[in-house]
This record gives C-alpha cells, structure tokens and sequence, in this order.
C-alpha cells in the first residue's frame, strides 16, 4: 500500500485549475521528486497536501486514511512534516528553538507544564524534546549553531534548519520544496547526502526541484507535472527519455 | 517584618508602590497575548473591569476569603476571555484589534447599565478581610504574575505562542493548533488583567465602568510597548515608570498626555523594540555571575 496517495486530486481557484486530476503515489522508504516548469501546480500540490487548501475534488490519503480537508496541524500531527520554498523559519528565535517548535507534536505537556515546569514528568518530556532537537540538527549538521538566531545563517544553512525543524516532526513522510535553491554546488553535494541518509533513517522523502542534475542524482522515481496535469512518472532514465517531458521544458519540435 | 516595613512608608508613596505593582501585572497579562503570541488587544481594559467587578461583587454578596476572591475574579475573567476569544481570534491585525476595542466599550455599556454593578454610579468596595495589608498581598502577586510569565515563555507551551507568532502558517504546519493556542493564551492573559482589577478595586475602594475605558486599554498598551514587546523585564520597566509618572509628572498634569504622546513617538524612532527590547537579560546576568552562557560555549566549542 502506498504511503501517501492522491486520488483525482484537483483544485480551482476561481476558473484556473491548479492542480488537475492529479494522481499519485508515494510508496514506503522512496526518494520521489515532482519536477515541472514554473507555475505547473508543485508547491500547490505541497499545499494540498499539507492542508493548507482543501482539495476541490478528489481525495488524498495518508497510512490509507483520507486526510483531504483536515487542518494543517492534524496532518502534521498524524507524521507530515515539510519545508517551504520561501523559507518559513522563526527568523527571531534561536535555531535550537525553531527545532523544538518542529518537536511540538511529540511533547503533551501544556499551561499546566509550563506553571509546574519543575515537575519530574515536565522535565523529563523537556529533556526528550532537547535531545530530539540536538539530534535533529546533527543530522543536518547544524547542532554547533544551536544558539545563534535562525535570521543570522546563511541562506544554506537556513535551508538545512528548515529540513531539521521538518525532522522534529519525526514525520514518516517528509515533503521538500526546492530544498536546494539558492545553494552553490557543494552545499548541494552535502544536501544530497543528507537526503539520503534521512531516507535511510525509514523517512519517506516527496520533494519538489528545479535543479534536474540533483533530481536525477538524487530521486529513485521522478513525476512530472505541467499546467496542473500529471505528465509522467517513472524512473529518471524513463521521464529524461520520455517526449512528453522534453516538450513541456523545450517546447514541441524538441522530442525530434 | 517585611509587613511592617512596607506599612511604615507613609501612604502616598505607598499608594505609588501599589499603583506600580497593579501597572506590572496588567502589563505583564497583556504582554501574554500581545507580546507573546502576537495578537494585539485594544481593550485589555475590559477585562480588567470583569475581574474588578466580578471581585467587587464578591466582596460584597459572599464575603469569600479574599485571596479566594482575587482567584475566582482571575478565573471568571478568563472564561469570558475564551468565550469572546472563540470567535474574535480567528481574525488576525487590524481586525482583531478593532473587535477587541468593539468588546471593550460593549463590557463599559454593560456595566453602566447593569443594576447589579449599580449602572453609573458605580461601586463602593468594602476593604477585603484579609491578615495581609494590601502592599504585600499585590507584591505577592506581582512575584507570581513575574514566574508565571517567565515560566510560560520558557516553555513548550510558550514557544508554541511565539512559533504562531512570527508565523501562523509554519506554526501550523509543525502540528500546532493555532486557534486553541491563541484562545488559551488569550485566557491566561485575561486571568492575569482580572487579578489586576480585582486589586485595583478593593485598594481603590471604588470602581466606575467609566474608569476602564479606551484610555485605559491604550495605557496598558503603552507599558508593554515602551518596556519591549514580549520582553519580561521591558514590560516590568515600562509599567513601573508608566504607572509612577503621573505622579513625577503631576506638576504639569495638563500636559501629561503631550509628554506621553511625545515619548512614544521618540520611542518608535530611536527604540523600535522598546527600551529593553532584544536584550537577552539571562545571558548579561550570567556573565556578570562568571557563568559562560551556553552559546558562547557552543561557539568556541564548534568551528
């Protein structure tokens, strides 16, 4: 069964349709990478997931439950984590916070916790938190940074705080959106490693990229998607062969 | 000892102490929600008056021990806080704003015309039965309205209000229920406007819904924003030189408001943050202590 599936998924804004009867899998422990040219639907594909809109028509499900128009915070809450194309950190706050605020789902303890913070249980689960925190930006190797403020990194680096703040989550899948904009070659070398060790930490990793040599080098399955519709699917080699795809980027007279 | 101490200043300095230790814990309630998770309130006041009010009454009818009293009045307060924030706290900026200032003057019309709170003519309040005179019972409060502050701020609950602060949308997406948290932060920041007032009126003696006006909200306002939004020790500051300079300033009482005014629009020109905005108080009282804060240590530690 697919981890994540989108059925007929579709939404309008006013006449423009966005997204046009999507459907798609995620299967269990994959890297897929959703490509398209600008403005064919990929972050609102992200968004539809993530339930920041409702889907118009159609259905998507998670672990095999439909989580289409539930709020943004019951399906991150039910193991969806995510990154956004403009970065989304709290710039204010330190980087050790921004992680935390990732672990929100995995702690319980509220006003009364906050009151009683002294409470051997309180500060148990706040322990817990930290570590999660600490090992989360490990593994984006940030943890030396901890206390600096999330605005002062560099642009990488706030990249990479993103993807750790999505990993506090401890999401089963993690969804993100050109995590690799704006960085030079070697940040994107690292990056890629990164990736793939958070796949093989059994997260399920969806993302959306423009840079084809990082998609390529990266993904086990690519979907291509051009105003809204699914165009193709499959393995890098099918969808770099696939004419459909050469005219979506190159336009028609390319395929030959 | 300390009892005694307080209660040999002589009574108008006292008054000061009192007006000072009410100006904290109003403060300190609205930095929660406006400080803290970003909401901006403009009739705080309002709630002062339900916890006035509420306490008066209290007084009054049930005789109920008077740190009793000062609980339920927070209490009360704080359910009709999540009861107005339910609704109202879906909107965000300006329109919140406006609709808390609309539920401001609604609560003022309705004590006017209540025949309970004796409409216009308002309440005479009984002094409260209590064995602590009435600095140190305020003093105490504003001890625990301080921890309670720094407590929630260092938190997950504090840092789920600060996450939906800067931004509601990434705050969201990091599971965290935005509507529930911005009711409940609403409500404690009412608890807190509720003592105050219950306070205010049983040392004042006699409350009118006229003295909780627009005024009044934009005062409060004014503390946390010339101390630091969302900064403890800047909304500690702020109330304590607002709440002492009509006094300092009653030379000149007519020009009051100018000087007011004029200060905030220096204030918003060289001080943006407010005066003690974005200093990290932990850090500087730790190295005056010799104690190396954790990010330094990191630091040199790291790269």
């Amino acid at each position: 069964m697919a981890l994540l599936k989108l059925d007929n998924t579709t939404i309008r804004f006013g006449g423009l349709v966005a997204v046009n009867a999507v459907n798609l899998e995620v299967e269990e422990g994959e890297i897929l990478a959703l490509i398209g040219p600008n403005g064919a639907g990929k972050s609102t594909i992200f968004n539809l997931i993530t339930g920041i809109y409702p889907p118009t028509e159609g259905n998507i499900s998670f672990k095999g439950k439909s989580i289409a128009g539930l709020s943004p915070h019951i399906i991150a809450g039910s193991g969806i984590g995510r990154t956004f194309q403009n970065i989304r950190l709290f710039g204010e706050q330190t980087v050790l916070d921004n992680v935390l605020i990732g672990a929100h789902t995995r702690g319980k303890w509220n006003l009364t916790g906050a009151l009683l913070q002294y409470l051997p249980a309180v500060r148990r689960e706040e322990g817990r938190l930290l570590e999660l925190a600490i090992r989360c930006l490990t593994k984006v190797d940030l943890a030396h940074k901890a206390c600096e403020l999330a605005c002062n990194l560099p642009y990488g680096e706030q990249r990479r705080l993103e993807i750790a703040r999505a990993l506090a989550i401890e999401p089963a899948l993690i969804l993100l959106d050109e995590p690799a904009a704006g960085m030079n070659p070697q940040e994107k070398q690292t990056l890629l490693k990164m990736v793939r060790n958070i796949r093989d930490d059994g997260v399920t990793v969806f993302l959306v990229e423009h840079d084809m040599k990082f998609v390529m080098g990266l993904s086990d399955r690519i979907a291509v998607l051009d105003y809204g519709s699914k165009i193709a699917d499959g393995s890098p080699e099918e969808v770099r062969a696939n004419p459909a795809v050469i005219e979506a980027y190159l336009g028609k007279g390319a395929a030959h | 000892m300390f009892q005694n101490m307080l209660n040999s200043l002589d009574p108008y300095t006292m008054q000061i102490l009192v007006n000072i230790g009410i100006g904290i814990i109003l403060a300190l309630g609205l930095n929660i929600i406006t400080g803290l998770t970003g909401q901006l309130s403009l009739g705080h006041a309002a709630f002062m008056s339900v916890g006035a009010f509420a306490g008066a009454l209290l007084t009054i009818k049930t005789g109920v021990p008077f740190y009793l009293n000062i609980l339920l009045s927070g209490l009360i307060t704080a359910v009709v806080a999540a009861a107005i924030g339910w609704p109202i706290l879906r909107l965000t900026g300006d329109y919140l704003a406006i609709c808390t200032l609309g539920f401001a003057e609604i609560v003022k019309v309705v004590f006017l015309n209540l025949e309970v709170t004796n409409k216009a003519l308002g309440l005479t309040v009984p002094t409260p039965r209590s064995d602590l005179s009435m600095p140190v019972i305020v003093l105490i409060v504003v001890v625990l309205v301080i921890a309670a502050s720094a407590f929630i701020e260092n938190s997950r609950f504090g840092r789920a209000l600060k996450a939906i602060r800067d931004d509601e949308i990434a705050a969201e997406s990091m599971g965290i229920n935005i509507a529930r948290y911005k009711v409940q932060s609403f409500a404690v920041s009412a608890f807190m406007a509720g003592v105050g007032g219950c306070l205010y009126a049983h040392f004042l003696g006699y409350i009118n819904p006229s003295d909780f006006g627009f005024i009044k909200s934009i005062d409060m306002l004014s503390m946390v924003v010339l101390g630091g939004l969302g900064s403890i020790p800047g909304t500690v500051f702020g109330a304590t030189i607002l709440s002492a300079a009509p006094e300092f300033l009653r030379f000149m009482s007519q020009y009051r408001m100018l000087v007011y005014g004029a200060l905030l629009v220096f204030l918003m020109v060289f001080r943006p943050n407010g005066l003690l905005g974005g200093i990290d108080f932990t850090g500087l009282v730790l190295r005056k202590l010799g104690v190396k804060p954790r990010g330094e240590i990191r630091k040199e530690g790291g790269h």
